[in-house]
């Protein structure tokens, strides 16, 4: 028994329209084998999930301010792996993002260099997306004028980057007040951002990365720009050939993805936590890859996965400590559907041949 | 006549909609060249994946030597002693002759290889078909009619006694090809049979015995090659009568667009070397040559997508601008060798690609944005005007055929946006690479239209090409490369094909003395 793929000659409506309803049913399936498991009811256990992610005011707001970095992250990936340039150091680009972002807005003993607080605002979120930028800046040279694989190095920058930022935490930008906790001074109060709805962790931020989510996908399709990014992306020697600055696409291609991820640093440190920690991302960066597949690299499903992926974080937390499965169900739950929308892509494009 | 070695019997097979095999019946016999004729696109090469295992037939069956064949497994196909050698050879590089051979047809699960025996069984091999090459050379080192040697080799060495050849003479001179024909000529003397894939007329009536014409996945015709002829083998395989090129020669030569003066470029196989050259307005020089002399290097130059390591380049006087944008500003079109790879960006749509040159510049951009208005308007122009079928402006250029595929390179290129009825704007220079490449007679008669239309409107035309029949009748000078070195282009009435093949082989050219 072997199986083969075969090209579909056209693409069959049937099949667009079945493969995410498959995806979803096969992500249900092999995760409720695992929460059968656990030793929970199946339908008890979904119910909960959906429950805690979707369910109240306040399971919306936490789900919706989880989403708010992972938009942007998602979009940083997004951006990167329109133009093939792989982009795995997200993560560390946020966190330089989130240093920079307090060195402008929280130290020199709180005196924000005597700006007016939209100045200095403005100041901060340029510092963080420049940091982000620079991070990525050296790979994106070492891949277009050297062929460096950029996935190497970006993946080892996020180890470099955590490292360093220990180092800052426990040295320069060390909270006194924070007795001897790993903990960056605190940004100044006038930095952070308001709150969306009173009562919840909710801020203005996921305003923020929405706009941004369509400046990214209206400059992808309408400028000469990111027609470059496209095209660079889809067949480098034929966009060369056309008379697209290849090298200069990628670099500035580059430094859009890393500000972006740089900007994730900055509105978390202003929307949510005021200071820099070691943990401040749960892996927000890592995440962001996998909302970028989810999304087909489409910048405005981007914001769609995020608040799918979000929701599923916050909701295993509640649902684990009502039913007792543990929140890593989450966890199977978003790579299977990663995998499933995957698979279902494929199917959509190949039909599988057994004999 | 005895029975047949290889039989298809009432062979379907469907992609969707398109039937590319449609009840295709074909006897094979020993000792005999069967040629298989057909335009690209008739079904020859799905047929040959049916016989190879690597498509299902929707219906039908094989028999090899009586016996029926298993459908669908590439083994079954090598086991029953069908060997094939594709166009595109699939050898490695950095291994030796002997090595590339063994490969594969050992078991992975043996300790040590057995060298010697397999050099005396490939020496046996090599003596009883006439087939000499060092056993113990690289691939990376040996010429591309060696190549094609070794890989006929590694089909006789596993036993096949029916040889499948893709396209054989696409990638030799017309030296080699004669080798090459003298070699089939021994194998089937030893009783062994051949299926010969091609769609020279000229070379099919000189090889085989038999033919079979394909049309629109059906088997249209079959003959003795010795009882037909060119005009007929060409009326079955487009279906309607075909008018022989004519030479249609230059009228109004004028003052010189592009020269190179002692040019050199590249590296290895594909290096230029002191190259000098004079494009002149409404002419068209043909540059003839095997494939990887060094052509690719020098139209990659006049692309602007390679930068020369010495010599001079001038465009209408000034010095030769190194980007493709500056170029195609300057009037020149560019029609590159590999439409998928370098000619469309596939994933993108039609009407993208139709402006891609150009996109950069003020007539389809402002500030950022992309006209998109303008931008599709001139697609569909492009789309109109050239006729490029296959869904319109905003299906991926990966859909279309390889026709439609080159009608848009051709539009994008040949049709200037600020064109209109009473002044058509020609480009200054054209520089076609391997335009009517893998074309079916019908769209390779358009392209070539175009390239004399656009001379006949002034433009100067550099036209490379590896067939030799279009660069007789297309060139008004000739020039042939090898091994880097182009010579002298000379008027077309001093050159026959055979100091042409000569040349190509790298024989000093006796036309010029």
């Amino acid at each position: 028994m072997s199986m083969r793929l075969e090209k579909r000659a056209t693409g069959s409506a049937a099949a667009l329209l079945l493969a995410p309803i498959g995806a979803v049913l096969f992500t249900l399936l092999v995760s409720s084998v695992l929460v059968w498991w656990a030793g929970a009811a199946v339908t008890q256990t979904y119910g909960l999930l959906l429950k805690g992610g979707f369910g109240s005011v306040f399971a919306l707001s936490e789900t919706l301010t989880r989403a708010i970095p992972l938009i942007l992250t998602g979009l940083a990936v997004t951006v990167a792996f329109k133009a093939r340039l792989f982009n795995i150091g997200a993560e560390g680009q946020l966190y330089v993002g989130a240093l920079a972002a307090v060195a402008v807005g929280g130290m020199h003993g709180g005196s924000g260099f005597d700006l007016p607080p939209m100045m200095l605002f403005a100041l901060m979120l340029l510092a963080s997306s420049l940091a982000g930028a620079l991070l990525l800046l050296g790979p994106a040279l070492l891949r277009a004028r050297m062929g460096v694989d950029e996935v190497v190095t970006t993946l080892l920058l996020n180890f470099i980057v955590l490292l360093f930022v220990s180092m800052m935490l426990d040295g320069p930008m060390k909270d006194p007040t924070a007795m001897g906790w790993p903990q960056s001074v605190a940004l100044l109060g006038d930095l952070e951002l308001s709150k969306l709805v009173s009562q919840t962790r909710l801020h203005s931020g996921l305003i923020g990365a929405c706009v941004l989510a369509l400046l990214v996908w209206a400059m992808l399709k309408y400028t000469v720009f990111g027609f470059d990014i496209r095209a660079v992306g889809a067949n480098a020697r034929a966009a060369a050939f056309a008379g697209v600055p290849v090298t200069r696409t990628v670099v500035l291609t580059a430094m859009l993805s890393g500000a972006l991820a740089g900007l994730a640093g900055a509105v978390e440190v202003a929307g949510r936590t005021s200071y820099v920690t070691l943990d401040m991302s749960p892996g927000y960066g890592y995440t962001g890859i996998v909302i970028a597949m989810l999304a087909a690299l489409h910048p405005l499903g981007v914001v769609a996965a995020s608040v799918f992926v979000a929701g599923m974080l916050v909701g295993a937390d509640s649902m684990s400590r009502a039913v007792g499965v543990p929140t890593f169900i989450a966890d199977v739950i978003v790579a299977a559907s990663l995998i499933a929308v995957l698979v279902a892509t494929l199917l959509t494009q190949y039909r599988v041949r057994w004999k | 006549m005895t029975d047949p070695v290889l039989q298809l019997t009432h062979i379907t097979k469907r992609f969707g909609p398109l039937v590319a095999n449609d009840d295709i019946s074909l006897q094979l016999h020993a000792g005999e060249v069967l040629a298989l004729l057909g335009e690209n696109g008739a079904g020859k090469s799905t047929l040959v994946s049916i016989l190879f295992g690597h498509y299902l037939a929707d219906a039908g069956r094989i028999t090899v030597f009586g016996r029926p064949l298993e459908p669908g497994d590439p083994k079954a196909a090598l086991a029953a002693g069908i060997g094939m050698v594709h166009q595109h050879f699939t050898l490695a590089d950095n291994l030796t002759v002997l090595e590339n051979i063994m490969m594969g047809s050992e078991s992975l699960w043996q300790v040590f290889t057995n060298r010697r025996a397999a050099q005396m069984r490939l020496r046996d091999v090599a003596q009883r078909f006439g087939l000499q090459v060092d056993a113990n050379a690289l691939i990376g080192s040996l010429s591309v009619g060696e190549r094609q040697r070794v890989e006929i080799l590694k089909a006789l060495y596993r036993g096949a006694r029916i040889l499948i050849l893709d396209e054989p003479t696409a990638v030799l001179t017309p030296g080699e090809s004669e080798a090459l024909f003298d070699v089939l000529a021994q194998m089937v003397a030893q009783g062994l049979s051949i299926i010969f894939i091609s769609h020279k007329l000229a070379e099919v009536l000189r090889v085989s015995h038999r033919v079979a014409v394909l049309r629109g996945g059906k088997l249209v015709a079959q003959a003795a090659a010795a009882s037909t002829t060119q005009e007929q083998l060409a009326q079955w395989m487009v279906g309607h009568t075909v008018d022989p090129p004519r030479a249609r020669p230059a009228r109004n030569v004028g003052e010189p667009v592009c020269t190179l003066d002692a040019v050199s470029a590249g590296q290895g196989r594909e290096r230029l070397e002191q190259a000098s050259l004079e494009l002149r307005a409404g002419e068209i020089v043909a540059i003839a040559g095997v494939s990887g002399n060094g052509q690719t290097t020098l139209a990659e130059l006049l692309c602007g997508t390679r930068k020369a390591s010495s010599g001079a380049l001038r465009l209408l006087g000034e010095p030769m601008p190194d980007r493709p944008a500056q170029l195609v500003a300057m009037g020149v079109a560019r029609i590159p060798e590999d439409r998928h790879a370098v000619g469309v960006v596939g994933d993108l749509p039609v009407w993208e690609n139709a402006v891609s040159e150009r996109l950069h510049s003020s007539v389809f951009s402002r500030g950022p944005w992309i006209r998109r208005r303008k931008a599709r308007e001139h697609a569909q122009r492009v789309i109109t005007t050239f006729d490029v079928r296959g869904g319109g402006a905003a299906v991926a250029a990966r859909a279309l055929s390889g026709g439609n595929m080159q009608k848009l390179i051709l539009g994008r290129a040949l049709l200037h946006p600020d064109s209109d009825d009473t002044n058509r704007m020609p480009p200054r220079l054209i520089i076609a690479h391997q335009p009517s490449w893998g074309l079916d007679i019908g769209a390779v008669g358009y392209v070539q239209d175009q390239l004399i239309a656009a001379r006949d409107a002034g433009a100067a035309v550099l036209l490379i090409s590896d067939d030799l029949d279009e660069v007789l009748a297309m060139g008004d000078r000739i020039a042939v490369m090898h091994a880097g070195h182009l010579s002298e282009a000379l008027p077309a009435g001093q050159w026959s094909r055979e100091t042409i093949g000569l040349a190509m082989a790298g024989a000093p050219n006796e036309a010029a003395a």
